[in-house]
């Protein structure tokens, strides 16, 4: 073996070695909460003190967590909905046509990603307070879901672009060539095509709405939210019930991106 | 998880310009853009403008916590001087955390572009799965691995590597944290930038007798750049504006101007102008950094 193939042997497995172990970085805390659920804790469950299967036969058990976490998946789903009904009718607009202002609407998009989520917290709080209130709005539910619309929309649009880019247009013009109207098209052509990518959005936007702490802090008044659950208890110790909910929905995410990477293998073979 | 579209989305979305030359034109295009377009105006750019109005704001003498408006640049100036350090420290504390998850994740992201075969889409949902569990929990996990009882401060205090013996409740945890909750926003632009670099650009390096070392360097890293860039970026930003490591893992004092942001709205009364101050000098300066970083090294559109 030469030199060179020596330093490449090592260069190989010194990057696997390195990727392994950041793998592990990122699943210790998940280990951690996994763990702390089976908690046999007093008062605080910072330090193990002992197995007990009672928070998995009743995570609803302490006062606040459940409904939190039903506000949080309503949240979600509201805001998903509208996020990416009009993110989606943004890429489409902007990848395939025409207009003014073009560069504009690309900032518009733009901005609100590069803005720390606090700035856009604590903006949306300034206006719920001090106008918004005026037409009857008052913090809570409703004020959620408006500001986690438009935090995801962003990300929707662009990943929705990014899948109509990847497009061959051809394809639709094809259909158009065989006189299809504009709507047969969309309906039986580009939709069918850009799905993949609107439904990755979607789970994007999902998922990023029911993470979402800093800017649900700032806009929820005395609504709770998971996130929210968690931060206000965890100064007191976080009951290993949430530590059930948290790693059940990890384990719920997982199984459904491997169904839908499996189902998506069994449908096209033949890709990558 | 947002990396994940981010991933799939920056730099693919640079990609397709060039043969996608939009053709349609009318006011289909519009009615489109309408929905998205005001709901951006009404609940992004309307609360920006009147986050401005709050930080130009003037007291009335007399009523605290009673203000009037104004065009007052009083509360720039104690942003820019009284909170200076904390702003010092959230740029500080970003920056290592984003040189932190890169050194991190460039191994992990090549690995899994050229040496996962097989396994690269389960490596790829072992990246995404963590962020599944609320990062609050994770958070409070790294409090609980980091505590004063715990094995890796004994680890490190038999190694000799933390003289106070302490890691919890210092900067050295919030970094920490930081890195550790931002990493797949940059593990995923990076994996998406090599994953489409074609290997046989490479493998022509070693031909032409470059060492591994050289390859790397001249033509391996040069060709991430763009997922390194969209990265560095996506790391920084939410890095330099959180204030949840600080308040979970950092200490009592020596906060990051999050954390003041977060206290000056929700907890000081009549604390909005300042907050609103702090708040647009931390906008512009993270927007004046990136755009000299996009123009520095930047070479395609971003979004």
């Amino acid at each position: 073996m030469s030199a060179r193939g020596a330093w490449r042997w090592v260069a190989d497995h010194f990057a696997m070695i390195a990727a392994v172990a950041a793998l592990l970085y990122l699943f210790l805390p998940v280990a951690y909460t996994l763990v702390f659920s089976f908690n046999d804790h007093g008062r605080s469950n910072i330090v193990w003190e002992g197995f007990t299967l009672e928070h998995w036969q009743d995570p609803c058990g302490v006062p606040g967590v459940c409904s939190s976490l039903v506000t949080s998946l309503q949240v979600a789903a509201l805001s998903t909905l509208v996020a990416t009904v009009l993110g989606t009718m943004m890429a489409l607009a902007m990848v395939r046509y025409r207009y003014r202002g073009r560069s504009a609407s690309n900032m518009l998009v733009f901005v609100p990603m590069a803005t720390p989520e606090i700035v856009l917290g604590a903006a949306l709080l300034t206006i719920f307070v001090q106008g918004f209130n005026d037409i009857g709005l008052d913090l809570g539910f409703a004020t959620i879901v408006f500001a986690h619309i438009m935090f995801c929309l962003s990300f929707v649009v662009v990943t929705v672009k990014a899948r109509i880019q990847s497009l061959d247009p051809r394809i639709e013009e094809a259909a158009q060539d065989l006189y299809a109207s504009p709507a047969q098209t969309f309906r039986t052509v580009t939709l069918p095509l850009i799905l993949p990518g609107i439904l990755g959005a979607a789970m994007l936007a999902f998922s990023l709405s029911f993470d979402d702490f800093i800017i649900t802090n700032f806009v929820s008044g005395n609504e709770s939210t998971f996130p929210k659950f968690v931060y206000v208890s965890s100064r007191r110790g976080i009951p290993a019930e949430a530590n059930v909910i948290g790693f059940s929905m990890f384990v719920i995410a997982v199984a459904l991106v491997v169904g839908a990477q499996a189902l998506r293998s069994v449908r096209v073979p033949k890709e990558q | 998880m947002s990396a994940l579209a981010q991933a799939a989305v920056a730099p693919a979305a640079a990609e397709g310009t060039e043969n996608q030359r939009p053709t349609r034109r009318g006011w289909v295009a519009y009615l489109l853009l309408l929905p998205g377009v005001l709901w951006l105006v009404v609940f992004f750019l309307l609360p920006l403008v009147q986050l401005a109005a709050v930080s130009l704001q003037s007291r009335y003498p007399g009523f605290p916590g009673y203000y009037y408006r104004d065009v007052n640049l009083e509360w720039y100036a104690t942003a820019l001087t009284d909170y200076a350090p904390h702003f010092a420290r959230s740029f500080l504390y970003a920056g290592l955390a984003t040189l932190l998850a890169f050194l991190i994740s460039y191994p992990l992201a090549y690995a899994m572009a050229f040496k996962a075969g097989r396994w690269r889409n389960l490596m790829l949902i072992c990246v995404i799965a963590p962020f599944f569990t609320s990062f609050i929990l994770r958070t409070f996990a790294w409090s609980q691995i980091l505590a004063d009882e715990g094995w890796v401060v004994r680890l490190l205090e038999t190694l000799q590597l933390v003289p106070g013996g302490q890691l919890i409740n210092t900067p050295v945890a919030v970094v920490a944290g930081l890195t550790y909750n931002f990493l797949p926003f940059m593990v995923l632009p990076i994996y998406a930038s090599l994953e489409r670099a074609d290997p046989r650009v490479i493998e022509a390096g070693g031909d032409l007798y470059a060492s591994g070392l050289t390859t790397f360097r001249t033509v391996t890293l040069p060709m991430s750049m763009p997922g390194v860039l969209a990265g560095t970026l996506l790391t920084f930003i939410p890095a330099a504006g959180d204030f949840v490591n600080m308040e979970l893992l950092g200490p009592q004092r020596g906060k990051m101007v999050g954390n003041v942001i977060n206290d000056q709205f929700l907890t000081v009364p009549g604390g909005y102008p300042l907050a609103a101050a702090l708040s647009f000098t931390l906008m512009a300066a993270i927007l004046v950094m990136v755009f000299l970083y996009v123009r520095r090294f930047g070479t395609e559109e971003l979004v």
